[in-house]
C-alpha cells in the first residue's frame, strides 16, 4: 500500500514542557487512524502539525514522500488543498452565512462559476441534512450543526486526507451518531483520515488502527481485528482506569 | 522589571515590523478581494463618521470661545478665526479624527481579530489554504489609509464650521470677515495635517491588527489586546505626529523657500 502520510521523531515543547518526546507513524493511503490519550497529551498539537499550522521542533513530516516539515504558508498552500482539517468547534466563520463558509474554499480554489458553486453547495448540504439552512449564520445552528458545516466546508475541494479534532466531543448521541455516519461515508469513499477522540465507541467504529499517545511517545498501536481482545493500555484507557 | 519590559517592547516592535513586511508582500492589485476591502471601508470610514463630526465640531466650537475670550482681553478677537483655523487644518482636524479612528475603529479591529484567533477561525483561514495577511490584515489597513484622510477633511470642515458658528453668534464676529480669514490659509496649511494621516491610518491599523493576531489567553486576552491597540496606537499617533510636523516642515522649508 501506498504510504500517504509519515511523522519521524516528532518531538515538540511547549514551554517547558515536552509534550512529544518522539512520535514517529505512517499512515497508509484510505486508512484511518486514531489517535488516543489523555487531555494534554498533544493530540490536537499532532495533528495541527500534520497541517502546517504548529511547526515541529524536531522530526520530520512527509507528505505524499515530500517532506513537509519546515514548508512556509506559501508553500503548504497546495498541501492544504489536499489535507482537510475538522477543527473541534467547528470554527466557522461567524460573520458568513452558511453558505458563504461553504463557497469561501471554492470561491478562493476553483475556477467554478456562481450557478456550479451554488449547486455544488445545495448538493452537499442536502447529503448532510442541512438543507434549508444555507442563509442562517453559524450563531444560528446548534452544535451538532455547526460541526456538520465545518465537516462539510472541510471537504468540499475533495481533499485526499481529513485530519478529524475530536468531531463528536460535546454531542448528543443523535448527532454523534450523524457525524459518525458522515465519517464512515467518507472512509467508504476511500478519503484517508486522521481522527482525535475522547470518543471510544466512535474511535473502535471507525478506525482501522488506533494509536494511544502517553508522555509524549506512542505507547501502543492496536489493530482493529485486534480490539476485542486488547487488553493493553487502550483497554485501561477506556476503563477509566489510566489517565 | 525594567528589562523584561524593554523586552516586551522591542518583540512588539519586532512583530509589528514582521506583519509590516508579510504586508507589503501581499500588497498587489491582484490580491486585493474588493468585496472584503468595501465592507472594511464602510465598517472604518462611514461608520466612524458621526463620531468623527461629533468630535470636530466640539473641538472647534471649544476653540473658538477659549481663543475668543482669552484674545479679547487684549484685543486680539479679530485673530480667532485665522488661529482656530491655522490649528484645526494642521493638528486638531486630522490629530482628533486619528485618535477618534483609534478608539472607535482600532478596538474593534483588535477585539475582531482577537475573537477569531480564540474561535480557532485564522486558523480555519490558514488551514482552508488561504492567508490571514491577505484576508483580515490587507482589507483592514487599506480600508483604513483610504478613509481616516477623508474622515480628516470631515473633521477640517465641520470643525471650521463650529468655530465659525460660535465666532458669529459668541463673538459677534462678522461672517464674511471670518470666512475670509478662513480662506487666507492655503494649501500647505490643509496639506501639512492631511497627509499625516496617512501614517496614523497605518499605524492605528497595522498595531491593532498586530495585537489582534498576538491574543493567546481566550476572552481575556481578546480584552488586553483591545485595550492595548487603543493605548498603543494613541501613543504611536502622538509620537508619529512630532516627527512628521518636524519633517513636514521641513519639506516646507526646502520647497516654498
Amino acid at each position: 500500500m501506498d504510504v500517504l502520510l509519515e511523522v519521524r521523531h516528532f518531538k515538540k515543547k511547549f514551554g517547558t514542557k515536552q509534550v512529544h518526546r518522539d512520535i514517529s507513524f505512517q499512515l497508509q493511503k484510505g486508512e484511518c487512524l486514531g489517535l488516543i490519550g489523555g487531555s494534554g497529551s498533544g493530540k490536537s498539537v499532532l495533528l495541527r502539525s500534520l497541517i502546517g499550522l504548529e511547526k515541529p521542533d524536531e522530526g520530520e513530516l512527509f507528505f505524499q514522500g515530500q517532506n513537509i516539515s519546515n514548508f512556509n504558508e506559501e508553500a503548504f498552500i497546495p498541501v492544504r488543498k489536499k489535507i482537510a482539517y475538522v477543527f473541534q468547534g467547528g470554527a466557522l466563520f461567524d460573520s458568513m452565512s452558511v453558505f458563504e463558509n461553504l463557497a469561501y474554499p471554492l470561491r478562493n480554489h476553483t475556477q467554478l462559476t456562481e450557478p456550479e458553486i451554488e449547486k455544488k453547495i445545495l448538493d452537499l448540504l442536502q447529503e448532510f441534512g442541512l438543507a434549508g439552512n444555507e442563509a442562517l449564520l453559524p450563531s444560528s445552528l446548534s452544535g451538532g450543526m455547526q460541526k456538520r458545516v465545518g465537516l462539510a466546508r472541510s471537504i468540499i475541494l475533495g481533499p485526499e486526507v481529513i485530519l478529524y479534532d475530536e468531531p463528536t466531543a460535546g454531542l448528543d448521541p443523535f448527532n454523534t451518531r450523524k457525524i459518525e455516519d458522515m465519517i464512515q461515508g467518507l472512509k467508504k469513499k476511500g478519503t484517508t483520515s486522521v481522527l482525535v477522540t475522547h470518543d471510544m465507541p466512535v474511535a473502535f467504529q471507525v478506525c482501522d488502527r488506533i494509536a494511544f499517545l502517553k508522555e509524549g511517545y506512542i505507547a501502543e498501536v492496536i489493530d482493529k481485528k485486534d480490539l476485542r481482545q486488547e487488553k493493553g493500555l487502550l483497554h485501561q484507557f477506556s476503563q477509566g482506569e489510566i489517565p | 522589571m525594567y528589562s523584561s519590559q524593554l523586552q516586551t517592547f522591542v518583540y512588539f516592535l519586532g512583530g509589528v515590523g514582521s506583519l509590516c513586511q508579510e504586508f507589503f508582500s501581499h500588497l498587489s492589485l491582484k490580491k486585493i478581494d474588493r468585496d472584503l476591502l468595501f465592507e472594511q471601508i464602510y465598517q472604518i470610514g462611514a461608520r466612524s463618521l458621526p463620531l468623527v463630526i461629533v468630535t470636530a465640531v466640539s473641538t472647534g466650537m471649544v476653540m473658538s470661545l477659549q481663543f475668543g475670550i482669552g484674545l479679547e482681553k487684549f484685543g486680539g478677537k479679530p485673530y480667532v478665526a485665522k488661529i482656530v483655523t491655522l490649528s484645526i487644518l494642521r493638528e486638531l482636524g486630522p490629530v482628533f479624527a486619528s485618535l477618534m479612528v483609534a478608539a472607535r475603529v482600532g478596538a474593534g479591529i483588535a477585539s475582531e481579530i482577537g475573537s477569531m484567533v480564540v474561535t480557532q477561525q485564522i486558523d480555519a483561514i490558514r488551514a482552508l489554504g488561504t492567508s490571514p495577511i491577505q484576508k483580515i490584515v490587507l482589507p483592514r489597513i487599506l480600508a483604513c489609509v483610504i478613509t481616516v484622510p477623508i474622515l480628516a477633511v470631515f473633521a477640517n470642515c465641520v470643525g471650521i464650521f463650529g468655530a465659525m458658528i460660535v465666532g458669529i453668534t459668541e463673538l459677534n464676529l462678522d461672517p464674511y470677515f471670518f470666512m475670509n480669514k478662513v480662506l487666507e490659509n492655503d494649501l500647505r496649511d490643509f496639506s501639512a495635517g492631511f497627509f499625516k494621516t496617512f501614517f496614523f491610518a497605518f499605524i492605528i491599523a497595522i498595531v491593532s491588527c498586530y495585537l489582534g493576531l498576538q491574543v493567546k489567553e481566550g476572552t481575556r486576552g481578546v480584552g488586553l489586546a483591545t485595550t492595548k491597540a487603543v493605548v498603543a496606537s494613541s501613543i504611536g499617533i502622538f509620537i508619529g505626529d512630532y516627527f512628521l510636523t518636524k519633517l513636514f516642515w521641513v519639506i516646507e522649508q526646502w520647497m516654498y523657500y
